[in-house]
């Protein structure tokens, strides 16, 4: 009882905090003599009359520099369009680049790096749970800010981080609603990759398709991270006959499960698949023609057809090439850096505590993937989408949920 | 178990021990190159995986340009022949470059040639880029056999395992039958005495390591029809092959094919009967009790030290 009444209270907090401020801001234009460095920068951050240093922090080299290019893309994009309607608050964002390297521990260091050397005002980065893990103490001792784009098996809340993407209960419970009634389906197979983000996801599902859609489960499989021997799991499928095959496996084994399923007959016109696993980056490795028909949770595709989407992905093709492709963590890593701006200019400030408050409440309603607004516990409100995947590798989007409220501590899944 | 018909039951088990046969051949085209460098001249090569993704982004390349020439259908037979003409050379240079200098020294080789890895692994990297590619597949690779309406067996596993067996009958031409592995065998069993009666050991040497890193380009370009290649994807495959070649016992082609069938039939018999991963665990323990009592593995090599 106790988290719902903090919750409430740091809602109405932030709601207060945000109206005050925006009533400020709406009427003056936000140049930089307006807000003298003195007056937003009490923290000794890098801040001067003219620019502002904010720090990029994902893997740009080893297994994870696959998945990681595309936010660091998405980043660098928004910050040259911020700074070309005037940066911040009057001032240019400067960016300082590190390289986690796919190495958790080096992900605490140049954590460390960026707010004690570099003192930046902000940090976008991370990707996978484990690098989150390994710099989150540090975030939170040098009281830093962290934008973490992507989509995640929740049960996280921190005051120093802000999390983009969507949290377990956000991607699961409204496809697996929307599945069960659409398939008319009874019997799940659940399939994913041996770390925490499926095993927490999978547990997620689990109780939901048994206590909520009366289903049943009638496998759960997790393979070794790497693994591309799928012949005995597709076999063990085969015989279950499963309505639905629920699957988050990830990296290479992804691509070699896709390609093996079809090729032992498991096609999308025999066989109902629903995977979380699954954006248009990785796509490219799979191959449209081994994904064409099955589904896809995510709360962004970069087929979405609204105006703000279309300006998002032509800008971003035209920054880093037309065969670029624009997945749901890219778009995820792209509202970072205009949210963070958005919190500043509410705040008024750059100091990291005033920031962290002015943020909560915020609406953002022509994000790529449509309105979001921050919750006060530091994930986004957003919808689920379901795209069933074409030969060309994009989806068309077949279903768009409700607006969700993220939950990262979900009571009853854990 | 017991709510199933017969009739599927069989065709469970028909296509389950096609799949332990495919893993089998996917296993024995990763170690045979491996065999003949580690199980020939003793060199542990940490850079073997990195040969495979070699082969496999020809085979891309390949794909590549046959894509947009539309001549996909007939490509993958000239993929596989230029993987191996290209790793075989790189392997060349390699040797001639770098393990020529560290025959004396086995751990020095083995830190060099795990160097050499890094050095691959960042160059596909900075040539290729960092995403996963995968080559565009010709349709008869594509798709499935099958015998009768409920049985599927899956084409690219038939194609894998007629390589390997070509590749296997090939080397053992190449090592039992010809000049070339008269000469090889002379200087792996005694390199002074092969050198008194006029063999260039040193060619010898070279020539053995360019073929085991021209058989992975082989094995990388047919691993393009199971998944996706990206530059670390070597190291996925280095475990494994190593594996099979210490278990079947270094210097024993017999040997890796032996080990190579019976760790690919305990794998998928127990992947099917427990989860898995708790598959794999119980293959490794199976593995690390059997050396344990025959260290030299199964096929233990005569040769005198």
């Amino acid at each position: 009882m106790t988290y719902f009444n903090r919750r409430r209270f740091m809602t109405g907090m932030g709601a207060l905090v945000g109206a005050l401020l925006t009533a400020g801001i709406m009427s003056a234009p936000s140049m930089a003599a307006d807000f003298p460095t003195a007056k937003v920068n009490t923290t000794k951050l890098a801040v001067t009359d003219k620019t502002v240093k904010v720090g990029i922090l994902h893997s740009a080299t080893g297994t994870m520099a696959i998945s990681e290019t595309g936010s660091i893309q998405a980043e660098k994009l928004a910050i040259a369009q911020i700074n070309a309607m005037g940066g911040v608050l009057g001032r240019k964002i400067e960016v300082i680049q590190e390289d986690g390297a796919s190495d958790w521990p080096t992900f605490a260091e140049k954590s460390k790096k960026l707010l004690v050397n570099d003192k930046v005002a902000t940090v976008f980065g991370c990707w996978t749970s484990a690098s989150r893990k390994a710099a989150l103490p540090v975030f939170e001792k040098e009281n830093g800010l962290l934008f973490y784009p992507t989509f995640y098996e929740g049960l996280e809340q921190s005051k120093n981080v802000f999390y983009t993407g969507q949290e377990a209960t956000q991607q699961i419970l409204a496809g697996l609603d929307w599945i069960a009634k659409e398939k008319k389906a009874k019997t799940f197979y659940l399939i994913g990759s041996d770390y925490i983000w499926p095993r927490t996801s999978m547990k997620i599902a689990r109780k939901h398709i048994e206590q909520h859609l009366g289903g049943k489960v009638v496998g759960e499989e997790y393979i070794a991270l790497g693994d591309t021997q799928f012949g005995s799991v597709i076999n063990k499928i085969k015989l279950k006959k499963p309505d639905i095959i629920y699957a988050a496996v990830v990296g290479g084994s992804n691509v070699a499960w896709f390609k093996q399923l079809n090729a032992a007959g498991l096609n999308s016109s025999k066989q109902t698949m629903l995977t979380i696993s699954v954006t248009e980056d990785e796509v490219l490795g799979i191959g449209g023609e081994n994904l064409a028909g099955f589904y896809s949770a995510m709360k962004y595709f970069q087929s979405q057809k609204n105006p703000s989407n279309e300006k998002f992905v032509a800008e971003f093709k035209k920054m880093w090439g037309p065969k670029s492709v624009i997945g749901d963590v890219t778009q995820a890593a792209y509202l970072g850096p205009w949210l963070w701006k958005a919190a500043v200019e509410r705040a008024g400030s750059f100091d990291v505590d005033k920031v962290a408050a002015a943020l909560p409440g915020y609406e953002f309603k022509d994000a790529p993937e449509g309105y979001v607004k921050v919750d006060a516990n530091h994930h986004l409100w957003s919808k689920l989408r379901i795209g069933k995947w074409r030969t060309d590798g994009q989806a068309d989007v077949v279903f768009e949920s409700e607006l969700i409220a993220p939950d990262p501590f979900p009571k009853g899944y854990q | 178990m017991f709510d199933y018909s017969m009739a599927e039951i069989g065709n469970i088990v028909v296509m389950q021990g096609f799949s332990g046969i495919s893993l089998f051949s996917v296993l024995l085209l990763m170690a045979l190159g491996l065999a003949v460098i580690f199980g020939q001249m003793g060199v542990i090569n940490m850079a073997h995986g990195e040969f495979m993704a070699l082969g496999a982004y020809t085979t891309v390349l390949f794909s590549q340009v046959a894509v947009s020439y539309d001549i996909v259908s007939y490509y993958f037979i000239f993929a596989i022949v230029a993987a191996f003409i290209i790793a075989f050379i790189v392997g060349y240079l390699v040797e001639y470059g770098l393990i020529r200098h560290l025959y004396k020294r086995p751990l020095d080789t083995l830190l060099a040639t795990w160097g050499l890895s890094l050095i691959m692994q960042q160059a596909f990297r900075s040539i290729f880029g960092a995403k996963e590619v995968s080559a565009t597949l010709p349709d008869w690779l594509l798709g499935s056999f099958q015998p009768t309406p409920d049985i599927d067996i899956p084409i690219n596993g038939v194609f894998v395992l007629v390589l390997a067996a070509v590749v296997t009958a090939g080397v053992y031409i190449f090592m039992f039958r010809s000049r070339w592995g008269l000469r090889m065998r002379a200087t792996v069993q005694n390199r002074i005495m092969a050198g008194a009666v006029g063999i260039n050991t040193k060619k010898v040497d070279r020539v053995t390591f360019a073929l085991g890193c021209g058989i992975a380009g082989v094995a990388g370009a047919a691993f393009t029809t199971i998944a996706s290649t990206g530059p670390t994807t070597g190291s996925l495959y280095i475990v494994d092959s190593f594996m099979v070649v210490v278990f079947g016992g270094a210097a024993s082609l017999l040997g890796t094919i032996a080990s190579a069938f019976g760790i690919a039939q305990a794998q998928s018999i127990l992947q099917f009967f427990m989860t898995s991963s708790m598959g794999k665990v119980a293959t490794l323990m199976v593995i690390v009790g059997i050396l344990m009592m025959r260290p030299e593995g199964l096929f233990a090599s005569k040769l005198r030290k």
